[in-house]
């Protein structure tokens, strides 16, 4: 199953370059979204997904849960980074009228 | 800290006094303070002179960064004392000299003195230190130094352009310098002058030798412009002609003399360095010469004129090192030519110093220093003339100035070169001898143009500017008369010199040939018969007459016309060539598109992590234990894979929105299947909020446009993701891989194990977050505060006068 969930996140990481690669600013921040994901699952396969209980005591042999505790603060960070890359397109996009980043250039003489 | 180490300091305490005495004593020109310093060191110089003749040295040791080898070690020997009376001695006339020169209404007088103290500092700091890295730092200084004072008037476009070229070359050349230092370091593990003259032979030896010998030339040859460094001196004339007259003629230039003078010991003796400094020597010797005949500006004569008689100075200390092959006391044949490079040394910074302030005297006088406006002066400026004949007549090697002694000395020196019978110089020597007298005649030939241009022929008015031509004050007058008797006095009594200065700086420059006790031998004789040296000054002084009453001939041709160095030509299209090149290097690789950064830095991962697998032939997945995957996940897989697929090619907002909504759904998803609760609940709730901020934003922006790209740059696209999305799957295989095989207990059991027992609570995921590792979770509850803020901030605060929300 590891394999499985690496190559799950190849395909994440792919699809989430090519995004990146692209013109509009709104695919370049959903391909950090995806990047994310595959991040986490990366984390998740390489501690290896072996079979076992929540991670609460008492209930038997549990998975691993520093892996968890790691993606958890992950998760959140994501969060807020993708909530201020968003925030921003938008005020990009109200002060320079363009989402295009090959617009987005600043000054030809810098 | 003893005296010596005051005397070399002095100078730059002195420069931090001068802006007061500028500022508050402004009656009083402030080159009579400043006047008083080299007098002072002059004098206290000159005491050393009993000691230093009798063979004796005086070194002072003072810590700097002992750890690391530098010292400020002072070294006081014959060699030494020469090069800082040279420099104090000249120091003093020049500074009395621009005291007349240099209006106290007209210009800032505090720059000037600071320059040229700190210049003195900075040279007396060069030639009196052991230690390399000490050379180094005052070397550096007087660049530094020299720079400022070139560009002293620096609202014309030309001093600036002077003071840089300078700059770059000779800072070019220091750098080398340092490295070659360096690399001495290497080998002998030391940066102490004595201690690598005394280890010369583990030096010899050493692989680093070239390399290092190279490196330390280039500093020399770049400071003493040799050729083709020579191209900034010229330019340097932009320089006040005091300065000209010190740094550009008798002392900074020779730094480089004195540097290959000084490490003549540690690397004299191997053929590469005799014909190295003697092949330059001649070829600067004869390029000097030949273009100073070019020049139709008297500052441009005398520049390159100074280039040409470094170059001969340089190609004797080169034909005088293979003493060091024969390492016996037997001097009458190679030390005649390190006799001659020391005579020479002092004459020339005799007859140069006058000759620029000569020059200087003209321009002050006439308003002009171009040749083709000048003429007739000898009657005007009768002492001017005098003291220019006399310079001239001594540096053309005429009896009975002192140049005529060296001029012979130099021929000895180059005739004995063939005798040598050592480094192939049996087969093709006699070509150096005939490149010397050749270059000679050309010295011949610019002395008589420059007198007879300048003070010969019809005195015309009408060409100068000023109105009335009248003779140099009495005190512009005193340095060059001063320098032009001391060219006679040297002329008629040589002998004042050999004992006193001119065998001690001989014995410094050549260690260990002599046994304790010995002393070289030193007579300058005025006439030593119809020796051949006769014959090839008289051949010199026909040839050269012959040149000079043909003059008229080849007056008009392109060679006398064109005065532009060839070599100037090369560095002005380099330097254009750099600047373009660089922009152009900019300019393909800075695009300025955030695209193509992404794809530099993805091909460079992709590159670096593909080439390290191959290396250690990664990922080594062999027989990894495995979880079995369930059926039903093979479903999950397949929808999260359609849903992530197909995202590049919507380009309907609300579907983009959603399908991204739908995997993260589905992450959250996988969480529950790899059994973590509390993240498919963290996923859920914030792939929510996500959706929902999507919409929020996405209802300001503009519709998505099906964008045509074209398929170079998709296939471009799509080898880069593919190719990254395959490193990350090898990579991670190969972690996971090397983990088992390496096969370390998980920390994790720890935290299974004490969790109830130390913390008291059951969710071991939030034990961890909260009481094991607490810090990551403080600091990501301020990385969600610091988000909050910015995005409050983003949308509130508009500083360009918008309305606000």
């Amino acid at each position: 199953m590891e394999t499985l969930v690496t190559i799950l996140a190849g395909v994440l990481v792919t699809v989430a370059t090519y995004l990146l690669l692209s013109k509009s600013l709104i695919r370049v921040i959903i391909g950090t979204a995806i990047l994310t994901h595959a991040a986490h699952l990366v984390i998740m396969a390489v501690a290896g997904l072996k079979t076992g209980t929540v991670p609460i005591v008492g209930e038997g042999d549990p998975v691993d849960p520093l892996p968890q505790a790691l993606i958890l603060t992950s998760i959140v960070i994501g969060f807020a980074v993708t909530a201020i890359s968003l925030v921003l397109a938008y005020r990009t996009y109200q002060e320079l009228g363009t989402d295009k980043l090959d617009k987005l250039r600043g000054n030809p003489d810098e | 800290m003893t005296l010596l180490h005051w005397a070399v300091l002095l100078p730059f305490i002195a420069a931090i006094l001068i802006p007061f005495l500028y500022k508050y004593l402004k009656r009083i020109h402030t080159g009579w303070f400043v006047l008083v310093l080299p007098l002072v060191l002059f004098v206290y110089f000159l005491s050393f002179i009993p000691k230093t003749s009798s063979g004796e040295v005086i070194l002072n040791n003072l810590n700097w960064v002992p750890s690391l080898g530098i010292n400020f070690n002072v070294y006081l020997d014959g060699l030494s004392l020469l090069f800082a009376l040279l420099i104090t001695g000249i120091g003093s006339l020049v500074v009395l000299y621009s005291i007349y020169y240099l209006s106290k209404h007209k210009e800032k007088l505090n720059n000037f003195y600071v320059y040229l103290l700190m210049f003195m500092g900075a040279m007396l700091g060069v030639v009196l230190s052991d230690n390399l890295i000490v050379i180094y730092v005052f070397w550096e200084l007087t660049s530094i130094a020299s720079s400022l004072l070139i560009s002293y008037w620096y609202t014309r476009e030309k001093s600036v352009y002077g003071a840089l070229k300078s700059m770059y070359i000779t800072v070019f050349g220091g750098l080398s310098m340092l490295g070659g230092f360096s690399l001495l370091y290497v080998i002998a593990g030391t940066f102490s002058i004595r201690e690598l003259i005394a280890n010369a032979d583990l030096v010899m030896a050493s692989s680093l030798f070239i390399p290092a010998m190279i490196l330390v030339l280039l500093g020399a040859f770049t400071k003493s412009a040799q050729f083709p460094f020579h191209i900034w001196l010229p330019d340097a004339m932009e320089a006040p002609t005091p300065v000209s007259a010190y740094l550009h003629s008798a002392t900074m230039v020779k730094a480089g003399i004195y540097l290959v003078a000084r490490l003549t010991g540690v690397f004299g003796g191997s053929p590469e360095w005799f014909w190295i400094i003697t092949i330059a020597g001649l070829v600067t010797l004869t390029w000097g010469s030949i273009s100073a005949v070019r020049q139709k500006d008297l500052k441009g004569i005398l520049a390159y004129s100074t280039v040409s008689q470094l170059g001969l100075i340089m190609s004797l200390l080169g034909a005088g090192s293979a003493a060091f092959y024969f390492q016996d006391g037997d001097n009458a044949l190679y030390m005649t030519a390190i006799l001659a490079a020391v005579f020479h040394l002092i004459n020339h910074a005799t007859f140069k110093g006058s000759l620029f302030m000569a020059a200087g005297i003209i321009d002050h006088e006439t308003g002009t220093r171009d040749i083709r406006k000048l003429g007739g002066l000898m009657t005007v400026l009768p002492v001017t003339a005098t003291i220019s004949l006399i310079g001239l007549a001594s540096m053309a090697g005429l009896p009975p100035f002192n140049g005529f002694l060296s001029k012979e000395l130099f021929f000895t020196g180059m005739l004995n070169v063939t005798e040598y019978g050592i480094f192939n110089l049996e087969t093709f020597g006699f070509i150096i001898p005939v490149i010397a007298w050749i270059a000679s005649v050309f010295t011949f030939l610019y002395c008589i143009l420059m007198f007879s241009k300048t003070f010969m022929g019809k005195f015309d008015i009408s060409k100068l500017k000023v109105k009335h031509v009248h003779e140099a004050p009495v005190g512009m007058l005193i340095s060059p008369v001063i320098l032009a008797a001391l060219v006679i006095l040297f002329g008629l009594f040589p002998n004042l010199l050999a004992y006193s200065l001119i065998e001690p700086a001989m014995a410094a420059i050549a260690p260990g040939i002599l046994s304790p006790g010995e002393f070289f031998d030193v007579h300058i004789s005025h006439w030593h018969g119809f020796s051949p040296e006769l014959w090839m000054t008289f051949g010199v002084v026909i040839l050269g007459i012959l040149l000079f009453m043909t003059f008229k001939k080849w007056e008009n041709t392109a060679f006398y016309r064109g005065e532009q160095d060839l070599f100037n030509y090369a560095y002005d299209y380099g330097f254009d060539g750099f600047i373009k090149g660089s922009q152009w290097l900019t300019r393909i690789q800075m695009t300025g598109r955030l695209r193509d950064y992404f794809i530099y830095m993805n091909t460079f991962i992709i590159l670096i992590m593909a080439y390290t697998m191959y290396r250690y032939s990664l990922p080594a997945i062999q027989s990894l234990d495995l979880s079995p995957i369930p059926v039903y996940f093979w479903l999950v897989i397949l929808v999260f894979v359609c849903s992530i697929v197909i995202i590049p090619f919507i380009n309907n907002r609300v579907a983009l929105i959603i399908t991204t909504g739908v995997s993260g759904f589905i992450v959250a998803l996988l969480f529950v299947l790899f059994r973590a609760p509390d993240l498919a609940l963290t996923q859920l709730l914030i792939e929510s909020v996500s959706v929902i901020l999507f919409m929020l934003v996405f209802y300001h922006l503009p519709k998505l446009k099906k964008v045509k790209t074209p398929p170079k740059m998709k296939a471009v696209k799509l080898i880069i993701s593919v190719g990254f999305g395959l490193m990350i799957t090898l990579g991670s295989l190969s972690v996971f891989s090397m983990g088992q095989e390496v096969n370390f207990d998980s920390i994790s059991e720890y935290y299974v194990e004490n969790s109830k027992e130390e913390a008291g609570g059951y969710n071991i995921v939030n034990v961890i977050l909260v009481d094991f590792r607490g810090l990551d979770t403080m600091l990501e509850i301020l990385v969600v505060s610091m988000a909050v803020l910015t995005v409050v901030s983003l949308i509130r605060l508009r500083f360009k006068g918008s309305e606000d929300i």
